[in-house]
């Protein structure tokens, strides 16, 4: 069965078993490798991708439920030059925010959810948006200096 | 496979009439968890998310009695966002603020949550103690179901083959009530319950009254907790009614040992979460 959606703005096909979990469509059959596959259990963020601008758990969402709807992935997402995004990567670097790596892209998909939707996050808000993403080097402190640049000097 | 998408509940209810084999499926965030060889396997599933009956938060009064319904497919985001939600009932929009984080929270329903039917669901004690009422669709058309008979055994609820939950009716608490929502997890964000707990009740001439209380993860299903609430009703609000509640919780469930917690933790938790909450009571 073959189903159409828009990734990182282009329409795409993707062929599958409709239950096929679109963790592994983005990454096998769209070259899309950046989302990475954590626990598998929607319970670590890794995967986080954004469905219609919502952050979703790439993990847990079947194939044939994207047909139509509009998918974003850590690649497209960061492709931007400038922007809010931008400049708390280039911050995120700086201050440490990746440690391992591995849950990095699903955090900079969380980040680009909520730097969206609210540019100044507090502190509270940045961390129960970060809620969701587990970072189990605990780097969540660089994290939250590159997120919260009005806290420098703490 | 089939893959179906009904646009309408007529639409829905025929499918799942001619082919009892059909999975109803929403958010899939409890379904997807069985991994891709479990889900390659199904063969039948059909998708409420495109039933517009299904979806919003609708302001109803039925028999004098007015209060708000909330349709299945509504996520907890949704929840957590509404202004409807957040006046009248508090403690919903808590437990939506704590299932899982964000991207669950997006995805997840509440219809779901029901449906699902685990022990530990975090909205599920919550509607026990605001007294919901499900309504249900099938071959006959819609019924309603008290919510405190809707789960009849572990992971069993009193929907029969092929029907599905429509909505959910909250009906307003009387003016002075009070709403306490706790989950004991190991973390804050992103865990499944040892011990969840929901109070609603108030404080008339001086006396606990309207007093419901609720708990998840101690039993097979989540349970009203009727000889606490026995206990304490028509008593005045302090430490002894706090204590005497707490006390009679941990003496009228039997939790179990598992991966999550033992039961003599979870006997603990649980006295102590629903004493705090009875003290809350003024």
């Amino acid at each position: 069965m073959s189903h159409s959606f828009l990734l990182n703005g282009q329409p795409v096909e993707a062929t599958g078993h409709p239950m096929e979990r679109l963790l592994d469509v983005l990454r096998e059959q769209h070259g899309r490798t950046g989302t990475k596959e954590g626990c598998g259990e929607g319970e670590c963020g890794a995967c986080t991708v954004l469905m219609d601008g919502e952050p979703v758990l790439s993990c847990l969402i079947p194939l044939f439920q994207c047909e139509g709807r509009r998918i974003d992935t850590v690649e497209g997402l960061t492709a931007q030059e400038s922007g809010p995004l931008r400049e708390t990567l280039e911050r995120f670097i700086a201050t440490g925010g990746v440690q391992c790596g591995a849950c990095t892209p699903g955090i900079v998909v969380t980040l680009a959810a909520l730097l969206e939707r609210n540019e100044n996050p507090s502190r509270e808000e940045a961390r129960e948006a970060l809620s969701g993403n587990l970072c189990r080097c605990t780097g969540y402190e660089g994290i939250l200096r590159a997120l919260l640049p009005g806290e420098a000097g703490r | 496979m089939i893959a179906l998408r009904p646009q309408s509940l007529d639409e829905a209810v025929q499918h799942l009439e001619g082919d009892p084999g059909l999975v109803p499926v929403a958010g899939c965030t409890d379904l997807m968890v069985r991994g891709p060889e479990a889900l390659h396997r199904m063969d039948r599933v059909i998708d409420l998310l495109g039933i517009p009956e299904l979806r919003g938060i609708h302001e109803v009064t039925l028999k004098e009695k007015t209060g708000l319904e909330i349709g299945a497919a509504t996520t907890f985001t949704e929840i957590r966002g509404s202004a409807q939600v957040r006046a009248a009932f508090p403690a919903l929009v808590d437990a939506a603020g704590q299932v899982g984080g964000w991207q669950i929270q997006n995805r997840a329903t509440l219809g779901g949550n029901l449906a699902n039917a685990s022990p530990a669901g975090d909205s599920l004690p919550v509607l026990l103690a605001l007294d919901a009422v499900v309504i249900a669709a099938g071959r006959q058309g819609l019924r309603e179901i008290p919510y405190s008979a809707f789960h009849t055994g572990y992971r069993k609820t009193a929907l029969n083959q092929g029907e599905i939950i429509v909505r959910v009716r909250l009906p307003y608490l009387p003016e002075g009530s009070v709403q306490v929502f706790r989950k004991v997890g190991t973390r804050e964000a992103q865990a499944i319950s040892k011990v969840v707990v929901a109070l609603a009740g108030r404080v008339a001439d001086g006396r606990i009254t309207d007093l419901r209380l609720a708990a998840g993860s101690v039993a097979a299903v989540p349970v009203r907790l009727r000889a606490t609430e026995e206990a304490v009703r028509g008593r005045a609000p302090g430490a002894d009614a706090a204590d005497l509640a707490g006390r009679t919780a941990a003496g009228e469930v039997q939790p179990i040992d598992d991966v999550r917690s033992t039961a003599e933790y979870r006997r603990f938790a649980l006295e102590r979460v629903v004493r705090r909450m009875v003290l809350a009571l003024t």
